[in-house]
């Protein structure tokens, strides 16, 4: 073991560094980042993500061959990717949205606290002191930034599908009109900001529930059932007084972006709602991290 | 190595400079159960190595994540660095370093990266040194060489290492840490050892918690005894025993092997010995306690020359003063691994 200088500053002064550097720097958030994303979990539901979009677009591909068109069921925009490959970008986002995407989102909001207090190493991280507000944000930075990443895999997954198995060219929107395959690309780029926003409101479930809890996979069961479980009320149609306040009830309004003129009305209230589950699942998380004792 | 200049005592007024930890009625009760620390008051000096004992259980390392602001007391106040913890957090917790209940690690992380890791969660922490002060802070270990590994290859001994790491990538005031050479082979403990005599011969107070008796008589110059949630003594190691086991520095044991236990025993006993006992050809009896206004207590080497004059023929001889174990058992009049 060698030997190095190890000088404590005299009593009552804090060391410079401590004043020269605010306190609100991306450091903590940038090795968030870093740490999620090396971690096996997040490359494999990323990869899984990427594989939906090729198994839908294999799967047309194969039907097309053979009937030459689809039967009409399925999710939305189906039938109309065998004509242009952009569609199955909008196919593979409503297929992922209700399910994949926000699964893969409450696997790492719900491990995001509960499993570092399973590891121990939220008591390091707390002694560093990372700050308790701060890390909550940072926390919920890294989910948002995952959230997005998702989508983009989503996205740009079935948008090299799409090119290699259909043809590309304009797209008719569902009023009837067409726009340029380029204008297309960039409606495909809003509709994936779209479904990133949507998920925000499970975003702060998950991480709500990862603070109540020492165990991960307790959180992320949990995030998990309550996201299926939301679904499964805005199903029952006996339910439709409360189905309004869900927070997957306007998650397939996206599609309106493809119609003309635009039609924001869906798109508003769901950015709306997940806008109001954030604050209050966020405003409950951030209650119950900045107080709770860390005894794992 | 000399050891560190201790400060003092520890029973001075409160909110005083020289002490680096300082607890007031620290109590923390969980729901309903009888309180894990009950009416603590603490008092480290600076420049100490205090030694913090007790059983398992006994209230040790719920004192410790006060102390660091992980959980909040139920009642009682507790100062760190001069400032109240936990409200103080952010002030204080850059200047101290801590390894609490053993190392955690991100498995999938190599050595080096852990580090980085936890030095970015430091607002204090510079990055543009960050690479310099994790590579100084692994020498300094002994892990330099296997820096690269992932964690989750580490044997205990080196997260544990890892993990004192952690609490050397700044230069600190204070360093808390709880059991640090837990699952250390001798060669280990023995670094570690040479390591925390190194920095407080720098200045940086350590506050060590450890059920290794030998190890805190070793390195500590203050030490504090916890038994179920309460501090049952606390001052210099030199002052404890004599503090507990009585005036006099406690009883020193005299213990002669000779081939005439009987005569020994009679001629021990005319000079004041008690608590004789022959147990083959040898012969134990505790020296009498100094007492003011007393006669002086017998002086070993008279003993001797008297054993000699009366014709016991003498093979060896020797005094023992009673071990800081002796202490503990007698303060929490248990064994010692016992659970509180």
């Amino acid at each position: 073991m060698s030997r190095v200088e190890s000088q404590a500053p005299p009593a009552g002064t804090a060391p410079p560094a401590a004043r020269r550097r605010p306190s609100w720097s991306a450091d903590l958030l940038r090795s968030e980042l870093g740490t999620t994303f090396r971690r096996w979990r997040t490359l494999v539901l990323l990869a899984v993500l990427a594989a939906v979009p090729v198994l839908v677009g294999v799967a047309v591909r194969i039907q097309a061959g053979r009937s030459g068109g689809g039967d009409g069921r399925g999710p939305a925009f189906l039938t109309a990717v065998a004509g242009n490959g952009l569609f199955l970008v909008f196919t593979a986002l409503a297929v992922t949205l209700p399910v994949f995407l926000p699964m893969a989102v409450g696997v790492i909001a719900g491990d995001a606290v509960a499993g570092e207090a399973h590891t121990g190493t939220l008591r390091y991280l707390l002694v560093a002191p990372a700050g308790r507000g701060r890390l909550l944000l940072a926390k919920f930075g890294t989910v948002v930034a995952f959230c997005l990443a998702g989508t983009l895999v989503v996205a740009l997954s079935a948008l090299a599908t799409g090119a290699l198995l259909f043809p590309l060219g304009d797209v008719t929107l569902l009023s009837g009109t067409s726009i340029s395959l380029g204008e297309g690309l960039l409606r495909a780029l809003a509709i994936a900001g779209v479904v990133a926003l949507s998920l925000l409101g499970v975003e702060a479930l998950g991480l709500f529930v990862s603070t109540l809890t020492d165990s991960g996979v307790a959180a992320m069961a949990t995030t998990v059932g309550l996201v299926l479980t939301a679904q499964i009320l805005d199903g029952i149609p006996q339910l439709q007084a409360i189905q309004p306040y869900l927070f997957p009830h306007y998650w397939l309004s996206f599609a309106d972006l493809l119609r003309d003129p635009v039609y924001w009305d869906g798109i508003q209230r769901d950015l709306g709602l997940q806008a109001l589950y954030a604050a209050v699942f966020g405003s409950a998380a951030w209650a119950r991290f900045t107080t709770r004792d860390v005894t794992a | 190595m000399p050891p560190p200049a201790a400060a003092d005592d520890g029973r001075a007024a409160p909110h005083d400079a020289h002490r680096v930890i300082e607890t007031r009625g620290l109590t923390k009760t969980y729901r309903g159960a009888r309180p894990a620390v009950d009416g603590l008051d603490l008092a480290v000096p600076r420049g100490s190595v205090f030694g913090f004992l007790g059983p398992n259980g006994s209230g040790k390392t719920t004192t410790i994540r006060m102390l660091m602001g992980l959980i909040e007391p139920t009642a009682g106040t507790a100062r760190v660095l001069g400032r109240p913890m936990p409200g103080a957090v952010r002030e204080v917790l850059p200047r101290v370093g801590a390894l609490i209940e053993g190392p955690a690690l991100y498995g999938f992380l190599s050595g080096r990266d852990n580090l980085r890791r936890f030095d970015a969660a430091d607002p204090a922490a510079d990055p543009r040194t960050r690479t310099a002060r994790v590579g100084r802070a692994l020498e300094r270990v002994g892990l330099a060489a296997a820096a690269g590994k992932k964690a989750r290859t580490y044997s205990l001994g080196m997260k544990q290492r890892l993990g004192l790491a952690a609490a050397l990538l700044q230069p600190r005031e204070l360093l808390v840490l709880d059991e640090p050479t837990n699952g250390l082979d001798p060669q280990g403990m023995r670094e570690i050892r040479a390591l925390v005599r190194e920095l407080a011969a720098d200045g940086t107070t350590v506050f060590l918690s450890s059920h290794l008796l030998d190890e805190i008589e070793q390195v500590c110059t203050h030490a504090a005894v916890m038994a179920r949630g309460r501090l049952v003594t606390q001052g210099p190691v030199a002052g404890l025993t004599a503090a507990v086991l009585g005036p006099g520095g406690g009883q020193i044991r005299l213990t002669v092997t000779t081939p005439d236990p009987a005569d020994a025993v009679r001629v021990l006993k005319e000079h004041g010995l008690r608590g004789l006992r022959a147990d083959g050809d040898r012969v134990g009896g505790e020296l009498p306690a100094a007492v003011p206004d007393g006669p002086p207590p017998p002086d070993p080497a008279e003993l001797n020359a008297a054993l000699v004059r009366a014709g016991v023929r003498v093979r060896a001889f020797g005094t023992e003063r009673p071990s800081l174990e002796d202490v503990f058992v007698r303060l929490t009049g248990e064994g010692f691994d016992v659970a509180g």
